[in-house]
């Protein structure tokens, strides 16, 4: 078979994956953002050496870890309407399911981050005074955040091409995007490929981005 | 909202229950599964050696295969198996959806194998390389005989974790219709209505096959861990 992309009007083409597009960075930043503010709470339970704090977070990460995202994605979407008693969209539905699911992986990234700071630092913030709370916020985040900046990142790349999985319960996403194109110009083919370029451009410049980054970091420290 | 477990007993309409299915589905994903991790291996070794050679054309290859590969969602990578390569290559037209699948998970995760047999290979002294060649051995002697006995003994509790995640990512074959776990789990929902219960016990058996993975992974662990390093032992 030839390759054509001649048959492409692009105006109409990309209208298509542009409303994908949206979305698909739509739930990669709010993933990004509630699963890191979720995973942190998280990892500063499972630190906390409370067991009663300990054992839920543990049970959350280690759970979800061992589940595929196919799987969670399916969960939320038959579960969310049986709870609150109505469908939710396919869309919304996602991105419940993307922070819930990314926060136990950002809540592993944290934890790294949060036990690389040295144990004096700690002992020296409740020397001068400060409590618990002032000491995670004002020593030992700011640090685990910036070092593990780039791993975070680089979750959320895989994040952003994990996003391509609401396929099982049909929200409009990229890839959605391009397949919705492909049907309307019977061109599936060439829209597969241009997924593909497409998804490849984007997470090959974010993951240099992050490569340049690191460097960055590594001379300040 | 009540349990209802006959379902798994209901007949599925072709003469077999929901559990005879659900059996079969799980043999699906651990043959996916499995075939995929002899892909990924063997690849991936090839190309994280590659990644590691002093010859500047093979590091660009394997660097090239890594990049490539890790930075395609694995979805699309399937589709691009099963539907762009075959209609373009003729001679793949009438492989198999399985065989489509297991090269695209294959490699996906070869991707990944690669980048850690050349963080296991980098991680040994420079030395033991220049001794190997410096007693005569030629490179790949060097590699056969020095290297990679120890690189893989480093490798393996990331190896591991891999082959955890092969069993989580062939979920992914539902797209095209393999009849493994997930898809199992999509059909089964939609005509019977119990999703809950369905769902349960797919969840159950993705956990038992971890865990099975990871009790046999442990094993390897132990019996070639190296005397004398951090976790070493013995």
């Amino acid at each position: 078979m030839n390759l054509s992309f001649a048959f492409l009007d692009w105006g109409i083409a990309s209208s298509f994956i542009r409303k994908g597009l949206i979305f698909s960075v739509q739930l990669t930043l709010f993933a990004m953002v509630g699963g890191i503010a979720l995973g942190t709470a998280i990892a500063l339970m499972r630190l906390s050496g409370k067991k009663w704090l300990v054992m839920p977070a543990a049970f959350y990460v280690n759970t979800l870890r061992s589940i595929p995202l196919v799987m969670v994605i399916l969960w939320f979407f038959l579960l969310i309407p049986l709870l609150i008693g109505r469908p939710l969209g396919a869309e919304l539905s996602a991105i419940i399911t993307f922070t819930v699911f990314e926060a136990a992986y950002y809540s592993e990234i944290m934890r790294a981050g949060i036990q690389s700071v040295p144990r004096d630092q700690v002992s020296a913030g409740y020397a001068v005074g400060m409590t618990y709370a002032q000491c995670m916020k004002l020593i030992v985040l700011p640090q685990a955040f910036r070092n593990m900046l780039p791993i975070l990142l680089t979750q959320t790349i895989i994040l952003f091409q994990d996003t391509s999985l609401v396929y099982a319960v049909g929200a409009y996403d990229l890839l959605k995007g391009f397949e919705v194109a492909g049907k309307n110009f019977n061109r599936p083919v060439e829209m597969y490929l241009l997924a593909a370029a497409t998804y490849f451009v984007i997470c090959f410049s974010l993951s240099m981005l992050v490569r340049q980054l690191q460097k960055k970091i590594a001379i300040i420290r | 909202m009540s349990w209802d477990w006959q379902v798994f007993f209901q007949d599925t309409g072709g003469g077999q229950t929901y559990l005879h299915w659900m059996m079969s589905a799980w043999g699906w994903t651990l043959l996916v599964s499995a075939c995929s991790l002899v892909v990924a291996l063997s690849v991936g070794s090839l190309m994280g050696i590659l990644r590691t050679t002093p010859v500047k054309a093979f590091v660009w290859i394997g660097n090239a295969w890594t990049e490539l590969f890790r930075n395609i969602p694995l979805l699309v990578q399937i589709f691009l198996w099963y539907h762009v390569i075959p209609s373009i290559w003729k001679p793949l037209q009438g492989v198999p959806d399985f065989v489509a699948v297991v090269i695209a998970l294959g490699f996906f995760t070869s991707a990944r194998i690669a980048e850690q047999v050349k963080a296991g290979i980098q991680a040994l002294p420079k030395g033991q390389r220049y001794a190997g060649l410096a007693v005569g051995l030629t490179l790949p002697q060097t590699y056969r005989y020095v290297l990679l006995p120890m690189a893989y003994r480093i490798v393996i509790p990331p190896l591991t974790s891999e082959s955890m995640n092969i069993i989580k990512n062939s979920s992914v074959a539902f797209a095209v219709s393999i009849s493994e776990l997930t898809f199992f789990a999509m059909q089964a929902q939609e005509e019977t209505s119990r999703g809950v219960e369905i769902y349960l016990a797919v969840t159950g058996l993705y956990f038992v096959s971890a865990f099975a993975v990871n009790r046999v992974a442990l094993f390897i662990e132990n019996r070639v861990r190296v005397p004398g390093m951090i976790g070493g032992g013995r």
